[in-house]
């Protein structure tokens, strides 16, 4: 292969730069570290914080799994596994359990991760309490604070209104106890699988120029009320119609011919697997 | 007064020196400029409160003042005269150059409270100060429901009870005179008067024992204005809370405050209780001001 750039895109200064913000990430859990965001050949706003941390600390022997909202196939996770493929020529699965670095938009695979995976998310809107207050330099001296009245007003306004809290995904948690932080947009499904979690996660926005870090083993807590506890969404009576798997996050599709509305696994990749298992076991009996 | 009380010192304010203030305000001063010697020597004279040599504006300068237990105290003072400013680096919203206050209920009043950290600081307004500001757009989240804005300095407290805070956001609204079917409005959407009325409910929401008002029925209505401090008189009748009171109209301070200070370019110029002062003005520019009252 005639190789057009260096490995893995970036020069190794930059890498270097990326990395050091990684690791002062990891090193104060959830705080938010401004890094100098690249230029990269896809647009802002496409993945370009968590495609910076992958290319930062990819190597050869990586075996990757990108995503976007849990689909393996569709465009984003096409075009960055493009990418990554070209400058690196690391391996890609689409199998979780297979996969040492996972790149994901918005979703945590339903296979629980080991301490041998990284999680990398994409994160459009780094800051939790920017709905509060739009001053950057206010929101730093917040957290500096930890003043995080601004993130349970949010909450309470949303239960006053709406009778409980609404947030469909980006639910705000609290990191070891200190930290207020967005987790991604990741649906309030996947919030535990942040808590005390194996694997280390991993968040970059590319747009707002920041990295910020869930080490493994670390306590990462949803806000909520004494009177109005933190709820994920219930898929209760609901199964996959592909595989039948049930208590996953499922999607909502209608069949376009009859009309019907149906449900479907949101994790192809786990979706597939199951399918697989259930067509061999079949081909045994 | 009783007859053992008698024999106490009395000040030239009235108020007995053996009971303690609970908030004061020791030489606070605060500029906004460089400076320079010549405006650093407090007997040279300044243009109004701007210095001739190097621009800077003293907008307080040696302010002391101290408001006893229960005693509502005014200030008043045209604009430009330094009265938000005190407000403002009282509640900690405008760093003062120098000075002290303190108050009774942090540390029996022997430490400073602007030289806290600040945490400390946060604590203390939450805990302590009730502000109500002259523009409702700057006390209040405009596009929080009126109940948001009410609870938001029990969350600071660090309540965490939607129900509890919703009940006493209803029964605040309810004490000025807010229609409970409004209370999840924003207060976007309401009247002047209302706002007004909505950021005292929000000043009110953890019991505060010291309220700053600045200018709060400025640009209201008569009636509204009349409604508004029916209230605050009630609240002080009522719940017992001292208040420091800021407005440029001495109708106003004539109906709330038994003490009050008169401020021109940064400076008290004439103190004293309230009858006082507006019937027999010594300095100059209060007599101009007395005597200008329609």
């Amino acid at each position: 292969m005639r190789q057009l750039y260096n490995f893995a895109f970036f020069d190794e200064g930059s890498k270097r730069e990326i990395r050091r913000a990684i690791l002062k990430g990891i090193a104060i859990p959830g705080y938010q570290v401004p890094f100098a965001s690249r230029e990269m050949p896809i647009g802002r706003g496409w993945g370009t914080g968590g495609l910076q941390i992958t290319l930062a600390i990819i190597g050869p022997d990586e075996v990757l799994k990108v995503i976007d909202q849990g689909h393996d196939g569709s465009v984003n996770a096409v075009n960055i596994k493009k990418l990554i493929v070209a400058t690196t020529g690391v391996e890609i699965t689409d199998e979780t359990a297979r996969a040492s670095l996972i790149q994901s938009r918005h979703r945590i695979p339903e296979v629980p991760l080991t301490a041998e995976q990284v999680l990398v998310l994409q994160v459009p809107t780094p800051e939790p309490l920017r709905d509060i207050e739009p001053r950057e330099s206010e929101t730093r001296r917040l957290h500096a604070e930890a003043d995080y009245t601004g993130a349970w007003l949010g909450l309470f306004e949303q239960v006053v209104r709406y009778g409980n809290m609404t947030t469909g995904a980006d639910h705000p948690v609290l990191v070891n106890g200190r930290y207020v932080m967005a987790p991604s947009p990741i649906p309030r499904f996947d919030n535990h699988k942040l808590n005390n979690a194996a694997h280390l996660t991993l968040l970059g926005a590319g747009r707002e120029k920041k990295i910020y870090a869930v080490p493994p083993w670390t306590s990462v807590v949803s806000l909520d009320f004494e009177d109005y506890p933190f709820a994920p969404e219930t898929f209760e009576g609901i199964r996959c119609r592909v595989c039948g798997a049930q208590g996953v996050y499922f999607d909502e599709l209608t069949d376009p011919d009859t009309g019907e509305v149906f449900h479907q696994c949101n994790d192809t990749s786990y979706c597939q697997t199951r399918r697989e298992a259930q067509t061999r076991r079949e081909a045994q009996t | 007064m009783s007859a053992s009380k008698t024999t106490a010192p009395v000040t030239d304010t009235g108020a007995l020196q053996t009971e303690r203030p609970i908030l004061s305000i020791e030489s606070l001063s605060c500029s906004f400029g460089t400076g320079c010697p010549f405006c650093a020597k407090p007997e040279h004279e300044l243009e109004r409160n701007v210095c001739p040599r190097c621009g800077t504006v003293h907008a307080l300068r040696d302010v002391s003042l101290e408001v006893y237990p229960g005693e509502i105290v005014g200030i008043v003072g045209e604009s430009g005269s330094g009265k938000s400013t005190l407000m403002r680096c009282v509640s900690f919203d405008q760093q003062a150059s120098s000075g002290a206050v303190r108050t009774a209920l942090v540390d029996e009043g022997a430490s400073n409270i602007l030289a806290c950290s600040p945490q400390q600081k946060r604590a203390i307004r939450n805990a302590f100060f009730g502000m109500v500001y002259q523009n409702p757009w700057l006390g209040l989240r405009m596009d929080f429901s009126s109940l948001s804005n009410i609870a938001e300095q029990m969350i600071a407290a660090g309540c965490r009870n939607v129900e509890q805070m919703r009940a006493r956001g209803l029964s605040l609204l309810e004490k000025v005179n807010i229609p409970l079917s409004r209370a999840t409005d924003p207060p976007r959407v309401f009247s002047g008067g209302m706002q007004q009325r909505v950021q005292i409910a929000k000043a009110l929401s953890n019991n505060p024992p010291i309220l700053l008002l600045d200018e709060v029925t400025t640009g209201l209505d008569l009636s509204v204005q009349a409604t508004v401090l029916d209230l605050v008189l009630a609240l002080r009748r009522d719940l017992d809370v001292s208040m420091l009171v800021v407005s440029h109209d001495l109708g106003v301070i004539r109906m709330l405050a038994q003490r009050s200070a008169v401020m021109l370019d940064g400076r008290i110029i004439e103190r004293g209780l309230t009858d006082q002062i507006l019937e027999d003005p010594q300095h100059r520019y209060t007599q101009q001001l007395v005597h200008s009252l329609l």
